[in-house]
């Protein structure tokens, strides 16, 4: 088979259930294996049956390849290998698997005890399933086989969130999963090297037309509403999920806290998991940002000074507080309890994230001005409080992502995980401004794409020898490594990275029964054993 | 250029050497290996230098940190007033004649004291032959432990040294704490005797070294003085900055590239945390660096040799074996009140013959840990008796099992004693420590999945059983101490650091106890501390490869040629089935190796391919093709592109033709230009073609030179052209 072959069984032209399956060179690989929050249906899972040899799944795929915790990238995986049957080899980050199960496990959670739904898998499938991982560190390379070979790089977003760069034989492409790069409080942006020689960039696009400004001017926004309602002594509801931006909020405000001299006014948690998650945050430090990584010895950032665990008496205690409560976007369980006491009082402020799933309290506080908002049946709580939406988001926007893209400059793009309309916009943003083949398939399309191939040729000294570097001490060392976690808010890609070139020229002897071989012109009557001919004129 | 093996002295190798780059500059040929020092077992690993296309690899850069013993411990204030008077009129005035019989009398003298050591700020020994060494001819320095980085400063503060240095970042992390945990120890001595006030101190100086008893001065100056030269002062901490600063740190398995053209990867080695072995991959060549190698480790994680499957070239640099077969004696040995009489301890460990075929057994690590719980269990005796334990290791990965081990046994065993660690770095190394899960053995890095701390360290901080102090100086600690206890401490030489005090304090005490590792000389480090009535336990630790082991990694590895140290030759078993060819080498001695590719491999793109215009020879099933492209060198591997830029650049190429001319086939394409000519055979090898119209021209063939005679430049070219197309050519 020539070519690289793409079937896109997820986050294809929507955000949800990320899953790409890479065919190319002889392997296949699944790229995330992600399930969708916004369905209770079939819909939720991608549609595996449509994986090539479905009857035998480990036969089929090479690998799986998970790029971070989040569900809509992991959440199907434990189905996929414990009901599926998939036992093949499954790669991802230090973190990712640290963590996954900690996700995984609070949605089997939340699906079968708060909503009474029949399990898709079991504590047991998530731990088996996890067992069966391969961690990876960063930039690692690592030969899944003799043919393919797979790295890590950094990509921000959450904590040990990679993309993929997939290589078999002459054939390479990067799978970016989600990815951010600009660094926030607690992470660093994406970093990958340049001359990987792509013929193809799968990357998201959940941002794409969308430009951000300084992330500092929006965090500062967020600090000023909570200190306004602290300060009037309301209380701060934080919906969050255990992992991510929880972390992420509770190093911004832990710091604002020490600075402005709040300790009387205590902070939080809701639930041991997001306690528990710190205590994987602080050994996991090395996939921090810079600036947390360097400060391990003296005082983990994890080790939050002013956070504390919050027990359910306290929930009408007087006094201002800020709580972070479990589930985000206020989607049942301990925050939609947290909301329904304190939203009548206007003095209490909650924060959402930008973006919420339909169908959560959350989607029905940001999209419009509700005053009164239906729980259930019996249920109406009158909201008075504050709504404040955070304005920013571990993803990259288009600008970020026009600059990978130009950064990796592969022969072709795919764009996953985002909405429709704007993906077309940036679709034509790629070919028109980069150059660049770039196609936006929908959910279980196939895209075929053209890949490089090199003929393995052998090559004689004085054919090489005339185009080797004649000063072999003369060269460009790469950017500085850790550039790319400059606390600057900007994107940052190791920029100067020169490849040596140089033109070489000579003869190919083609022998039918032997490798092909690129001699020095003044070597090949030798090699042919023959003598010259010369041709004067008197 | 096959070039055999040559056994050259070190002057002569220098020379050849300068030659070599002369000739190899941007030319492949060979590859030079040459052992500067086999080192001395964990804390000494060995060094090269390996000349790889063109360019200086420096592997490793440690520092002899036994020959510190040659230096007296700092006085203390119980400490003989008289000595420190001694040792200062030594430093400032010229001794006496008086003075100088009283020392030549004690040089001597059979045995060694305490006053024959040398009072002075103490210089460190850096590998002998490197300092003989142009250091600008060092391209790249591949570092594989922290103790194999702690000499770099000393390279990296000499202005001439600009070579690129890779090391993983762990090993780099836990290098620089070690360094700075010297300086900080170092620094007592600099404020004892001030700034020095020469270039070359006092003992340096040849009258100070002819006085110098003979088991120093072999320290000192190596058996023809070779070893004077590889002395310096210790560096600063901003050296140490600036050192850490040049180093390029590798995740695991991170691809890094040094001028597009050797390519290398770090793995781990199980010896230590952060340690790995390295794959150096370079056009036609691939070599595996197998350093020390601990199979299965309970800190690191463990010697990853899968990952150095299938390489060329093999260079075996674990001589830990050697330190085995010369010191076989026990593992572990407790002396009693004299260090003189050592007894073997109940339990003494002693290195099991095992099992070849099972390279992985779980055998090397339960050995080891029963090592830890042997003494976990001496230290406890110890504490119930009232005495405290003083352990001054130098290996991280084994002090915190010990920390865990020994917590443990205090727990179940009810005794409330408090466990110190004395050193400037000690908090960060913990810290640091339960923070790269990447590097640590499979055990550590389920404690991560299950959200367990990697150490039990973290734990026992938290419980206050265990407390750290940079210093023994500050008030906290006084607050804090108590005795009987157990104090980690560095330094092992016994000679700077916390534990110097701290034994002086305890050396009195009958049921103390001080742990050493077998490699150190205990009766020469002792000696500043005599009289010894504490309890001495000697302990060795796996440190690489066990030679019951070292024929299987080799034959699993499958490599072409294996370069094994000439000392450990009596240790290989069996003489390789012929599958590889193994080629000894020793100190100072340079091993040329021709590379065992004669061709380089090119990946050549397929779109340059459909632009070949091959020719199909006529006689042989060849086809030949001109061909040209942008040769792109990257990562060790030439690819060939089309050349894309519009503007053709010159081309050297000249037209060819070989082989015999067939008049025949000439008459014919003449024919077919419409000129008729006529054959004649003149002298037996040549023959003549002559041609009247449209006018007169000849064509004299020889075998293998063809001349035109023609006036009318038009029909020249004609011929030109029939009898080019008849003969084989491009
Ligand atoms: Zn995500």
């Amino acid at each position: 088979m020539v070519g690289i072959e793409c079937l896109v069984l997820g986050a294809g032209q929507e955000v949800g259930k990320s899953c790409v399956i890479v065919s190319f060179g002889g392997k296949r690989i699944m790229f995330d294996c992600g399930m969708h929050m916004g369905y209770l249906d079939q819909r939720r899972y991608p549609d595996f049956s449509r994986i090539p040899d479905s009857s035998d799944f480990t036969k089929s795929l090479t690998c799986i390849i998970i790029t971070h915790f989040h569900l809509d990238h992991i959440g199907a995986l434990p189905y996929f290998t414990e009901v599926c049957g998939y036992d093949g080899p499954i790669y991802m980050t230090y973190p990712t698997k640290a963590l996954a199960p900690l996700m995984l496990e609070d949605y089997r959670k939340v699906m079968v005890d708060r909503r009474g739904e029949e399990e898709q898998f079991t504590s047991e499938h998530i731990a088996t399933c996890l067992k069966k991982v391969t961690a990876v560190d960063l930039k690692q390379s690592i030969k899944v086989d003799d043919d393919l070979e797979i790295r890590a790089y950094y990509a921000g977003h959450v904590i040990g969130a990679a993309m993929f760069y997939a290589k078999v034989k002459d054939s390479a492409l990067v799978y970016t999963g989600d990815y951010n790069m600009t660094p926030d409080r607690h992470l660093g942006a994406a970093s990958i090297d340049k001359f990987l020689h792509l013929d193809l960039v799968i990357t998201e696009s959940t941002y794409a037309t969308t430009v951000r400004d300084s992330k500092y001017a929006r965090e500062r926004e967020f600090l000023k509403v909570v200190h306004e309602c602290v300060g009037k002594g309301g209380k701060v509801l934080i919906p969050t999920f255990a992992l991510g931006r929880a972390q992420e909020l509770c190093i911004l405000l832990d710091d604002y806290w020490e600075r402005m001299n709040l300790k009387d006014i205590p902070i939080y948690f809701s639930a041991g998991l997001t306690l528990q998650a710190n205590m994987y945050y602080k050994m996991l430090i090395g996939w921090t940002s810079q600036k947390i990584k360097d400060s391990y010895a003296t005082r983990n950032a994890f080790d939050f000074k002013h956070v504390r665990s919050f027990e359910r008496s306290m929930l009408n205690a007087p006094g201002p507080c800020v709580l972070f409560a479990t589930p985000g976007m206020i989607s049942g369980g301990f925050s939609l309890e947290v909301f329904k006491q304190w939203a009548p009082s206007e003095m209490n402020l909650v924060t959402l994230p930008g973006y919420c799933v339909a169908g959560t309290i959350g989607h029905k506080l940001i999209s419009g001005k509700a005053t009164k908002i239906k729980i259930d049946r019996e249920t109406e709580v009158d909201v008075r409080c504050k709504i404040h939406q955070l304005s920013f988001s571990p993803h990259t926007d288009s600008k970020g992502i026009m600059d990978l893209v130009k950064f990796l400059s592969p022969k072709h793009v795919i764009l996953v995980h985002g909405e429709k309309p704007k993906m077309a916009t940036l679709k034509g943003k790629i070919s028109s401004e980069l150059g660049i083949k770039c196609y936006d398939p929908a959910n279980n399309d196939v895209v075929h794409i053209p890949s490089s191939q090199y003929v393995k040729v052998d090559a004689s000294e004085a054919f090489v020898h005339k185009c080797i570097n004649p000063n072999p001490k003369h060269f460009e060392s790469k950017a500085d490594n850790d550039s790319d976690m400059d606390p600057k808010d900007t994107a940052s890609l190791p920029m100067k990275e020169i490849e040596y070139k140089r033109v070489a020229e000579g003869i190919l002897v083609m022998d039918k029964t032997k490798r092909p071989k690129a001699v020095h012109q003044n070597e090949l009557l030798a090699m042919l054993g023959v003598e010259e001919h010369r041709i004067e004129f008197a | 250029m096959q070039l055999v093996s040559l056994s050259i002295s070190l002057l002569i190798f220098v020379f050849i050497l300068y030659m070599c780059l002369e000739v190899s500059s941007g030319e492949f040929v060979n590859t030079l290996q040459t052992l500067l020092s086999k080192g001395n077992g964990f804390h000494f690993p060995p060094c090269y230098i390996l000349e790889l296309c063109g360019f200086n690899v420096l592997l490793e850069c440690p520092v002899d940190l036994s020959a510190l013993k040659i230096f007296s411990p700092i006085p203390s204030h119980s400490y003989q007033c008289t000595d420190v008077e001694d040792s200062v009129s030594l430093a400032s005035n010229n001794p006496s004649s008086d003075e100088r019989e009283h020392k030549r009398r004690k040089v001597e003298k059979k045995s060694l004291e305490a006053k024959d050591l040398i009072c002075a700020e103490p210089w460190f020994k850096m590998v002998t032959n490197l300092h003989l060494w142009d250091l600008s001819f060092i391209d790249m320095v591949i570092i594989s432990s922290p103790m194999g980085m702690l000499g770099l400063p000393f390279l990296t503060r000499n202005k001439n040294f600009s070579a690129k240095i890779y090391a993983t970042e762990v090993t780099t992390r836990l290098g620089q704490l070690m360094m700075e945990d010297l300086v900080s120890m170092n620094m007592e001595f600099k404020q004892f005797y001030g700034p020095e006030e020469s270039e070359l101190p006092e003992w340096l100086k040849w009258n100070e070294l002819e006085l110098l008893p003979i088991e120093l001065k072999n320290i000192l100056m190596g058996e023809d003085g070779a070893t004077l030269g590889a002395w310096q002062s210790l560096y600063s901490t901003a050296d140490v900055k600036d050192c850490i600063n040049k180093c390029q740190t590798l995740k695991y398995a991170e691809e890094a590239c040094y001028n597009d053209t050797l390519s290398i990867k770090a793995f781990s080695s199980g010896l230590e945390i952060g340690a790995s072995n390295w794959i150096i991959n370079a056009p036609r060549k691939n070599i595996t660096y197998l350093s020390s190698s601990i199979f299965e480790s309970a800190h690191a994680m463990s010697f990853d040799y899968n990952s150095l499957h299938g390489n060329d070239l093999i260079l075996f640099s674990d001589f830990s074996t050697l330190s085995s077969i010369i010191g076989a004696s026990n593992d572990a040995n407790v002396s009693g009140s004299s260090q003189d009489s050592q007894s073997t301890a109940t339990g003494a460990l002693r290195n099991d013959l095992e099992n070849k075929d099972s390279l992985i057994s779980s055998d090397d690590s339960s050995e080891e840990m029963d090592k830890i719980a042997f003494i976990g269990s001496c230290a406890i005796d110890s504490v119930r008796q009232g005495g405290s334990v003083v352990i001054p290791f130098g290996r991280i990965g084994i002090v915190l099992l010990l920390l865990e081990q020994i917590s443990m046994f205090l727990e179940s065993s009810n005794i409330e004693v408090p466990i110190f660690m004395i050193s400037t770095v000690a908090e960060e190394i913990l810290a640091y420590t339960n923070i790269v899960p990447e590097w640590l053995c499979k055990q550590r890095q389920e404690n991560l999945y299950s959200g367990d701390a990697l150490f039990g360290h973290v734990e026992l901080l938290k419980r206050k059983c265990l407390h750290l102090f940079p210093a023994i100086h500050s008030i906290e600690f006084l607050k804090t101490w108590q005795e009987p206890c157990i104090v980690f401490a560095p330094h092992w030489c016994l000679r700077l650091g916390p534990v110097v005090h701290l034994l002086r304090r305890w050396c009195g005490d009958p049921n103390s106890l001080l742990v050493l590792e077998q490699e150190v000389d205990a009766v020469l480090a002792l000696l500043p501390f005599k009289p010894v009535v504490l309890k001495v336990l000697q302990c060795s630790f796996l440190s690489g490869i066990k030679i019951q082991k070292i024929q299987s990694v080799l034959d699993m590895l499958r490599p072409k040629l294996v370069l094994f140290p000439q000392d450990l030759r009596v240790n290989l078993p069996t003489p390789s089935p012929s599958s590889y060819t193994v080629r000894h080498y020793s100190e100072n001695e340079t091993l040329h190796i021709t590379s065992l590719k004669k061709d380089f491999e090119v990946n050549l793109a397929t779109d340059l391919a459909f632009q070949l215009r091959p020719t199909m020879l006529k006689q042989e099933n060849l086809a030949i093709a001109r061909v040209k492209g942008n040769l792109i060198l990257h990562h060790g591997k030439f690819m060939l592109d089309p050349v894309r830029e519009l503007v053709e650049s010159s081309t050297n190429q000249r037209s060819m033709k070989w082989g015999p001319l067939d008049p025949n086939l000439l008459l014919q394409a003449l024919q077919e230009k419409g000129l008729n000519g006529s054959f004649h055979q003149e002298a037996s090898k040549v023959s003549m073609i002559l041609i009247d119209d449209p006018n007169k021209a000849s064509i004299e063939i020889h075998a293998m030179r063809t001349v035109i005679r023609a006036d009318d430049e038009s029909l020249a070219s004609l011929l030109f052209e029939a009898v080019k197309s008849v003969l084989n050519g491009i």
